[in-house]
């Protein structure tokens, strides 16, 4: 305990004291340093802690918004798991969804801020506007729609057909084997977001030095120093850029929605997040809502774990 | 070639070291990232030049990339059409505008003063509230979509700005990486002095501290006012009056293929602002992201 906060008194020492009491005891020295959090801090427990566990606590029951609930133990989870077909077909897309676009955003995100680094200044910020400026401009990704449209206006369908590829339009989005590969497409074409710009920001702070001594030590190429300097250096980045990038690939739904429609033509591109949005915000079905929630919660949870722990060992 | 002394591998200009770069590498990730960079740019040129063509050109067979004859009657049809909603046009403006700023603004200045504790100050359950909010930034929000129906009607915020502020007040993101960034950018010596001369905690946070981050309240700034811009309709809003620009565009747009145009011309609308405000402070908003790494 380094700082004091006031220095009229001293920190309190910890001889003579139970653990309880010295804790208490420093809680009341600190008592600003509460009333700082606090504001920030209740609103973050009510609408983002709070919501997690009444989630997990009402996945246990039958509540519907009308009537008062009843337990009803793990019946839910069998139900989605032995009982709700669409809810498989969702999970199953969910983590093609998730497992493609999350590495490969991650990957571009890494490769691109890499290349980029080496331009001079003022092609670099022209360049970085070019790849970060999809994940901002919010709605404008349904410009997809108009350049995949399923008539002869949309313009791949135009130009397939004016050189003879295919005689009568595709519908890009309400076709089984379209759908999803398109809108994965889509949504990495939004992702290059705040962990591109970390990576970008990673890659400025390292130090020129540590390359040099590189060179010195007989390091050839640039592939050499990415994996031996770069990559290690901003290994803090890189962990990073890993979590908003699970978390992102989890959250893609609202892109499909907006070109597929929910459901998406023969659930082809229906993800957990739709089922969701299917008893939750439908048909009010706020038990098993709940249990599908807590679900995602854990895929998702469970994977930045996983994933942390394999990133520890980069350039090792 | 000037200066440059080969020492075995090793190449030497003046004093520095000259890094190896292959031609061969440096042609290959010229064309990677001009590749990658079409196909990013490639959908936002589309939207501008589908805004500014004229209906026959909308519809002509077959297709052509850019627009021809340029017109600004797609933003005319635009702003005809959102007049015969229930609600005047310049009320959803308002409500967009109202719940960015306000949101943005409310963030701004909770997360800071939360961030300034949680990085300066040393007290019992620091460690603990800072894993909680690294925790939050590794799931989605939409997993709480049910359960924040549940708790605004229980508040009794639904069909309020409440519901569209009040999560965005709580957002954890810019809260990570201002405290990131303090930690690295404001020294303890400054605070320890400031303190002999008796300042408030309160105040050394408002007059040392924050002046010190202005790079990272940017990054704040954009990473709220994103999230809030382009907020579209809400499951907790019934009333038109409180509805948002981007839920009143869609609705417009939603008229389908006869209104690709004014579709256009509305994604275009709603994309300069954040673009702007991104251009204006992206110097600004790298620098914070410098010190955004995770220990572990």
């Amino acid at each position: 305990m380094s700082h004091t906060t006031d220095t009229a008194k001293r920190p309190v020492s910890r001889k003579d004291m139970t653990r309880a009491q010295w804790t208490w005891k420093e809680m009341k020295r600190n008592k600003v340093a509460y009333a700082m959090v606090a504001p920030f801090f209740i609103l973050f427990l009510a609408f983002t802690v709070l919501p997690v566990f009444l989630s997990m606590l009402l996945s246990l029951t039958d509540f519907n918004m009308l009537q008062w609930p009843h337990w009803k133990g793990l019946s839910n989870y069998t139900r989605l798991f032995l009982e709700d077909e669409i809810f498989l077909i969702a999970c199953k897309n969910t983590l093609i969804f998730a497992s493609v676009t999350g590495p490969v955003s991650y990957m571009l995100s890494l490769l691109v801020a890499w290349f980029i680094n080496e331009l001079p200044p003022k092609i670099r910020s022209v360049v970085t506007l070019v790849f970060y400026a999809p994940s901002i401009s919010g709605g404008v990704y349904t410009i997809f729609g108009a350049l995949f449209s399923g008539d002869t206006y949309g313009w791949a369908n135009g130009i397939a057909i004016n050189i003879g590829l295919i005689s009568r339009p595709i519908q890009f989005f309400h076709d089984v084997n379209w759908v999803m590969p398109l809108c994965i497409v889509v949504a990495l074409w939004t992702s290059l977001g705040t962990a591109f710009l970390a990576f970008i920001a990673g890659l400025q702070t390292i130090d020129r030095s540590y390359y040099e001594a590189g060179a010195v030590d007989g390091i050839k190429n640039r592939w050499q120093e990415l994996w031996y300097i770069t990559l290690p250096t901003m290994r803090p980045q890189l962990m990073f850029g890993a979590v908003l990038s699970i978390t992102q690939s989890f959250g893609f739904g609202a892109v499909v929605t907006a070109l597929a429609g929910n459901p998406s033509v023969e659930y082809a591109a229906y993800t957990i997040m739709h089922h969701l949005d299917d008893y939750g915000g439908q048909r009010f079905e706020v038990g098993y809502a709940s249990a599908i929630a807590t679900i995602l919660f854990v895929i998702m949870i469970s994977s930045n774990f996983i994933i942390k722990k394999l990133l520890s060992k980069v350039g090792q | 070639m000037d200066g440059i002394k080969r020492t075995g591998k090793l190449r030497i200009r003046g004093h520095r070291v000259v890094l190896s770069r292959s031609t061969g590498g440096d042609a290959g990730i010229t064309f990677f990232l001009m590749i990658l960079g079409a196909f990013m740019i490639i959908p936002m040129v589309y939207v501008i030049s589908q805004s500014l063509k004229p209906l026959d050109e909308l519809f002509m067979f077959p297709p052509r990339f850019l627009v021809r004859r340029p017109s600004l009657a797609n933003f005319k049809d635009l702003f005809t059409l959102l007049d015969d909603n229930l609600v005047p046009f310049s009320r959803y403006i308002f409500n967009t505008v109202f719940i960015t700023f306000a949101g943005t603004l409310g963030n701004l200045l909770l997360a800071s003063m939360a961030a300034y504790a949680l990085s300066k100050l040393t007290f019992p359950g620091r460690n603990f509230i800072f894993k909680m909010i690294v925790t939050s930034l590794m799931f989605h929000s939409t997993v709480n979509m049910v359960t924040h129906f549940i708790l605004f009607s229980a508040f009794r915020m639904i069909d309020t700005y409440f519901a569209y502020i009040l999560p965005a007040v709580a957002a954890t993101l810019g809260l990570y990486l201002m405290k990131q960034f303090m930690d690295s950018a404001v020294h303890e010596s400054i605070l320890e002095s400031a303190r002999l001369d008796g300042a408030s905690e309160f105040k050394i946070y408002w007059v040392i501290a924050m002046p010190m981050v202005k790079p990272a309240w940017l990054t704040l700034i954009i990473e709220s006012f994103r999230g809030l811009w382009n907020t579209g309709s809400s499951v907790y809003i019934h009333s038109e009056q409180l509805k948002t620009f981007t839920y009143a565009i869609n609705q417009v747009v939603s008229g389908g293929i006869a209104r690709s145009g004014a579709g256009a011309a509305a994604a275009v609308l709603v994309m300069i602002v954040p673009i702007l405000v991104f251009v204006i402070n992206q110097s600004q908003i790298i620098e914070t992201m410098g010190s955004s790494g995770m220990k572990d």
